[in-house]
């Protein structure tokens, strides 16, 4: 009798575990899902402010696609953006090639100076991209801004390749040569499609953290080439209107539609990378 | 003698400061199954990897069919390459991996489909070529990269212990599959491997490797009856080995003189005066409760062992060195801690001068 109680005071006392778990699963689930909620459902709300409701409209959307000047900040925040994952992917990638092949002087000084951009606050890195711009005479626009983000994207994306290639098996380059294909060969056939995992990672974090940069492209930006989440910091100072949460609203669709096409495509690689189906004879 | 078909002159070769490749001289005949064997760090995967382009030798000559190859890529050489690793390329199924060799070549597709079949039917693997890498056991990948490898009809194949990652009894069953395949398209093997049962199972000749150097470069045969070295014979099967000066020649018999007592080897090349050892197989010693002529070396049996096909006796000696009699089975003549004496066939044994005098 005894033995059974207490057997059933431990499964009580699991029970109250899980439950507890769950609620502070759930809590942590509210904290960031709330506010973004919170913001889809006021871009649907007739009213100027975004303090309380009123009732329920589509006019901001109406307003927006009527020719909003939210557009274009979006438009310059996505050419940035891809510019410079593009180009981060490409100098990071060839940079972590170099680190992790290559013995040479200074080597252990680049690899832990890697982490400064990384660590360093942002204010200081657009302090001193602004000064930098300054001395040699560069103006400050998309250019500017696109380069300063490249700068604070390649380590990100240089640390990351780097960890996903210090797992990659160099023989598989040397058979390739072995069989006859020359180093470019070898390169854009066995390298490339191996590495094709961590590329787009490093593309996704590189693309993330140039699409919601404000304090460096801040500094850097001048008056005529401001990309949107800059934009929408300074309208905060005059109250935010609906139409900028519609646009959010919108853009967390596509993100959302996004992620799901990622899954699809994860998932389609893993079946195919048990083999193909295709009759080959 | 057949031609060379790989010749290594006085090669050598430096990582940093470490003096991998000691001044290697090797001809390799064509259609031969060589063995590089030696323990890991001999240098053994380094003289294969000079082979196919993937290390520069420091100096020394490498030919290839009788062309040198010093300045040429690894993508410009004649030989193929089966690795320890299998370096499959994980993104590309079976067929593709097959082919590529003839791909980068730019083979027309249907000859490309003509020789992967072949391959696959060579290997035994017909059916799999739809399969990633990963969707594969050891044994099939082994024979994937065998069948990549092979495709381009090469003089030589080099093989970097490519049995190492595949348990004892698949690893028995493709060192057979290897010999027939390589009987079958009389292709040279260089094969690569620390394992002296595998490298007696398959090689033609064996080159025993320590420290950089070639030891000795013989037939199995050979290398087991007659080693070369005190670390060949040591090496290559189990021995007994005593070490001493010969004090006398007596025709074809020379005596030696150990700490221990006394014990006969053969005389030729032998001088009175010279230090040397002899190797003596542990299923061919002799052992008696008397002293037989000739012979005075004794120990105690510390230890039976029945180890399966043998029955092993160890006799400690009194210098403590553990003399090791392998037997079909034990003939129940001594017990343990009983005192028993040494003898053997003069034939049986092999006089090994001794290098560390010699090379002073």
């Amino acid at each position: 009798m005894e033995e059974n109680r207490r057997l059933s005071k431990r499964l009580r006392r699991k029970r109250l575990g899980k439950r507890v778990s769950n609620v502070y699963a759930a809590i942590i689930y509210a904290f960031i899902y709330v506010p973004i909620a919170v913001m889809v459902i006021f871009s649907f709300n007739d009213q100027l402010n975004n303090y309380y409701w009123v009732g329920f409209t589509t006019k901001w959307y109406v307003k927006l696609f009527s020719g909003s000047e939210l557009w274009g900040y979006l438009w310059n925040s996505l050419v940035v953006a891809v510019l410079a994952t593009i180009i981060s992917v490409i100098i990071g990638t060839l940079g972590a090639m170099g680190l992790m092949r290559f013995e040479f002087m200074l080597k252990k000084v680049i690899n832990s100076s890697l982490y400064i951009p990384v660590i360093i606050p942002e204010i200081v890195m657009g302090i001193s991209l602004l000064m930098l711009y300054q001395i040699c005479n560069f103006p400050l626009g998309l250019p500017a801004v696109t380069l300063a983000h490249i700068t604070f994207c390649a380590p990100f994306v240089v640390i990351i390749m780097r960890g996903r290639m210090s797992g990659m098996d160099l023989s598989v380059e040397e058979a390739s040569m072995d069989l006859g294909a020359n180093r470019l060969e070898t390169f854009f056939r066995i390298t490339v499609p191996m590495l094709v995992p961590g590329l787009l990672s490093s593309a996704f974090m590189a693309f993330t953290l140039s699409i919601d940069d404000v304090i460096i492209t801040n500094f850097v930006a001048g008056p005529y080439s401001t990309t949107l989440p800059v934009k929408i910091l300074s309208m905060v100072k005059m109250g935010l209107h609906p139409d900028v949460n519609a646009l959010t609203t919108i853009m967390i669709a596509v993100l959302i539609l996004g992620i799901l096409v990622n899954n699809l495509v994860q998932a389609a690689l893993r079946k195919r990378s048990m083999g193909t189906v295709k009759t080959y004879f | 003698m057949a031609e060379s078909i790989v010749s290594l002159r006085h090669v050598n070769k430096y990582f940093g400061e470490n003096h991998v490749l000691k001044d290697i001289n090797l001809e390799i005949e064509e259609g031969e199954f060589l063995t590089l064997l030696g323990p890991s760090g001999c240098g053994k995967t380094t003289t294969l990897r000079l082979i196919a382009g993937f290390e520069d030798a420091t100096d020394g000559i490498i030919e290839v069919q009788g062309d040198r190859v010093e300045d040429k890529e690894a993508y410009e050489r004649d030989v193929n390459t089966v690795f320890q690793s299998y370096a499959l390329f994980p993104h590309m199924t079976v067929y593709d991996n097959i082919g590529y060799g003839l791909k980068v070549k730019k083979v027309p597709k249907e000859e490309i489909k003509e020789r992967v079949r072949e391959m696959l039917e060579l290997v035994q693997l017909m059916g799999f070529e739809g399969r990633k890498p990963d969707a594969m056991s050891g044994g099939q990948k082994q024979r994937v990269a065998i069948a990549r490898a092979l495709i381009n009809n090469p003089k030589v194949l080099l093989l970097d212990e490519p049995l190492g990652a595949l348990d004892l009894k698949l690893r028995k069953q493709m060192q057979i599959e290897l010999k027939r395949l390589q009987q079958m398209l009389n292709i040279t093997f260089v094969y690569v491997t620390h394992d002296q049962e595998e490298a007696m199972t398959m090689s033609d000749r064996i080159a025993v490797m320590k420290d950089g150097i070639i030891e000795q470069l013989a037939s199995p045969r050979e290398i087991y009856n007659k080693p070369a070295t005190k670390f060949v014979a040591d090496f290559i099967g189990e021995s007994n080995i005593f070490s001493g000066t010969v004090i006398e020649i007596n025709g074809e018999e020379a005596t030696l003189e150990t700490e221990c007592g006394c014990c006969k080897m053969p005389a030729e090349g032998f001088a009175v005066g010279d230090k040397a050892h002899v190797c003596i197989r542990p299923e061919t010693i002799g052992f008696s409760k008397e002293p037989v002529d000739g012979f005075t070396l004794k120990g105690q049996v510390k230890n039976m062992i029945f180890v399966g096909a043998v029955f092993r006796t160890l006799v400690t000696m009194e210098n403590g060195y553990d003399v090791k009699i392998n037997r079909v089975k034990y003939d129940g003549s001594y017990q343990e801690g009983d005192t028993l004496y040494f003898y053997w066939d003069v034939e049986d044994s092999t006089g090994i001068r001794d290098q560390e005098v010699t090379n002073g």
